[in-house]
């Protein structure tokens, strides 16, 4: 395993209280693997990836019963060993906003040498070469070496910043939201760059996103994510074709289908959870067409459903009836005092 | 890359933006003839500034009007006005230039790190700058000269106790909204230090202002050496535009002598200006509102 997550919470300490932003998270990362983490904005994805990196803001607790990579405790190691050892050689990053990621004021070339050098020992010829070879795999000119971030299209601008991900070849590239804002010619360009840069090297890749279909497309594995916890984990294939979780029917309906169009899409009604003070029973239970008086009282654990999928839904025995009333319309209508 | 070559492309693109704006480019040159006349002070000086003069007749040369032999006129003590100029330029420029230096990298720093690290630091730093804002100039000058006696290097130092202040808030204010921005946050995360941040991340997206507020603190500080100079203040050694009028006081000609009141005056002001003017080309860079459409 390349990544170990037992347990992992993070928490911030406020004047009204803790807010538990992620929340026992249990996720692996294997070598040479893409896995998917899914779910609407503010469920805790990029503090998860935050917390993994340590770029969160003072003020932030993390506990987790293990945290480990490549078997070494990630939890116990000092910030200097961190940003020394695993700090872009085997964990990057391609940040949320990569396109305003980049210095306006270098040229862009010069922050991914900058990248390099703050962590190995090479000389700036050496690093320039590697830059051009970066480039290269990345599909930019090596003219664009020497231009300012300002001469860079959006799309331009998301290829730097993964080929300055790719600087140290590390084992693990987090890629937190790599194709937003960008328009999906530009999108389905990125898209196949970094499937072609997945064949010759064998990085595994933690893609972050809340595009569904991006999701789909790229990973070998995929997290769903709902108020800072982990709903569902499955092989992709398998969270398409037998999702268990209601989340997850729901997320499903909300994306458009090719064999369904002038359909109307079915959203989740209501909105994500106040995290604020914690939250008890199932995070999804207020929203969720199927909750009962369980899901409200105690939190549902995580249970093996097959191998490698596993979901922390209370009614998972009663998934095959789930799925077929999820995609009914009327399902999703109810108000929440009948909830 | 060459640091000659980078240094001289730097400089060209100083010089191209002043150039842009007329007035930046009066002041420009302004400032320059001031500093060639404070460079070569010893060669271009008609005479000793501080010697008594004669004229041909051997009559002591006292208080005498612009005339050929003396362009810009004489002193009650029958010394040079022309001479005096020309080397009280070199104590104002050299006063005002490195106070406003020494004062910027201060401010800058302050206000670097202030707004970078927050928290105790922070508030640490600012209580400090509200505690220098709450200290006037001149009543801090005088108790710095009584104390320490009339030196050159204490009035370098009462001017930059005084005048970082501003800066420090501005770039502060500045670094807050820089530090925001995710270009820093992607820095953290290749594992930059927070001192790399600092400097090299942050402080080169502010560097227009950080020029702006040079120019501003030189022309500040020549103006503060000046006030405290004609009071009194200022080094009895060191000859200076402020310290010209404050003999011209002291002397009880000031109703009369019309020539050695006007040429520092006419300097002080036209200096002052020149580095506003300088100023004001820089602030069209920091903010581009300004810019003509």
């Amino acid at each position: 395993m390349l990544l170990e997550l037992d347990n992992l919470s993070v928490s911030y300490a406020t004047r009204a209280g803790p807010i538990h932003a992620v929340e026992d998270v249990k996720l692996t990362i294997g070598e040479d693997e893409v896995v998917g983490l899914a779910g609407e904005s503010g469920c805790g994805k990029t503090t998860l990836i935050k917390s993994l990196l340590r770029l969160l803001p003072k003020g932030a607790r993390v506990t987790a019963d293990r945290l480990a990579f490549k078997g070494q405790d990630l939890l116990a190691m000092k910030d200097a060993d961190f940003r020394r050892r695993i700090m872009w050689n085997e964990i990057s990053l391609v940040p949320q906003s990569a396109q305003a990621s980049l210095n306006p004021v270098y040229r862009v070339g010069d922050q991914v040498i900058e990248a390099i050098q703050e962590h190995t020992e090479t000389t700036t010829a050496n690093a320039r070469a590697r830059v051009e070879e970066l480039f290269d795999l990345v599909g930019l000119e090596p003219r664009l070496i020497t231009a300012y971030p300002h001469e860079f299209s959006g799309g331009m601008r998301q290829r730097a910043m993964i080929a300055m991900a790719l600087a140290l070849d590390p084992a693990l590239v987090v890629m937190d939201e790599p194709t937003t804002g960008l328009d999906v010619l530009v999108q389905e360009r990125i898209i196949r760059k970094i499937r072609e840069l997945r064949e010759r090297s064998r990085n595994s890749i933690l893609l972050i996103t809340h595009d569904i279909s991006v999701i789909a497309e790229m990973s070998d594995r995929i997290a769903i994510m709902y108020g800072g916890q982990i709903m569902e984990v499955a092989p992709a294939i398998a969270l398409f074709e037998e999702p268990v979780h209601p989340y997850t029917l729901g997320l499903k309906n909300a994306f458009p289908s090719i064999k369904q169009i002038g359909k109307p899409l079915i959203s989740i009604p209501g909105s994500p959870p106040n995290l604020l003070g914690g939250v008890t029973g199932c995070p999804f239970a207020a929203r969720c067409p199927f909750a009962v008086e369980e899901c409200r009282r105690e939190r549902p654990a995580l249970r093996e459903i097959a191998p490698g999928h596993v979901a922390a839904c209370h009614r998972s025995g009663e998934a095959v009836h789930m799925r077929n009333q999820a995609s009914e319309k009327e399902t999703w209508q109810f108000s929440k005092s009948v909830a | 890359m060459n640091v000659a070559v980078s240094f001289g492309r730097g400089l060209a693109n100083q010089i191209g933006i002043i150039r842009q704006s007329g007035l930046g480019t009066v002041g420009a040159l302004i400032v320059l003839f001031y500093a060639v006349v404070a460079i070569l002070a010893p060669a271009i000086a008609p005479h000793d500034p501080w010697l008594t003069l004669k004229d041909a007749d051997g009559a002591i040369a006292t208080m005498r009007p612009p005339s050929a032999e003396f362009p810009l006129g004489t002193t009650f003590l029958a010394r040079d006005v022309l001479s005096q100029m020309i080397w009280a330029a070199r104590t104002t420029m050299f006063i005002g230039l490195i106070s406003g230096l020494i004062s910027i990298v201060i401010g800058a720093n302050v206000g670097l790190f202030s707004g970078y690290y927050g928290g105790r630091i922070d508030e640490a730093l600012m209580r400090f700058t509200d505690i220098v804002y709450g200290m006037p100039f001149l009543p801090f000058i005088i108790v710095l000269i009584a104390l320490f006696g009339r030196s050159q290097s204490f009035v370098i130092l009462a001017i930059v106790l005084i005048i970082w202040r501003t800066s420090a808030r501005v770039v502060r204010a500045q670094t807050l909204a820089l530090k925001q921005r995710q270009f820093v946050l992607a820095a953290k995360a290749r594992g930059c230090s927070d001192l790399r941040i600092i400097y090299r991340h942050i402080m080169p997206n502010i560097l227009p202002l950080l020029l702006l507020y040079t120019a501003f603190n030189i022309a500040w500080s020549i103006i503060a050496e000046a006030g405290a100079a004609f009071l009194g203040f200022g080094d009895p050694n060191h000859l200076s535009w402020g310290g010209m009028l404050y003999e011209l006081w002291i002397s009880g000609q000031i109703r009369t002598a019309w020539w050695w009141f006007a040429w520092p005056s006419i300097a002080i002001i036209t200096l002052v200006s020149a580095l506003v003017f300088i100023s004001r080309a820089y602030e069209e860079i920091a903010n581009p509102r300004l810019r003509q459409r």
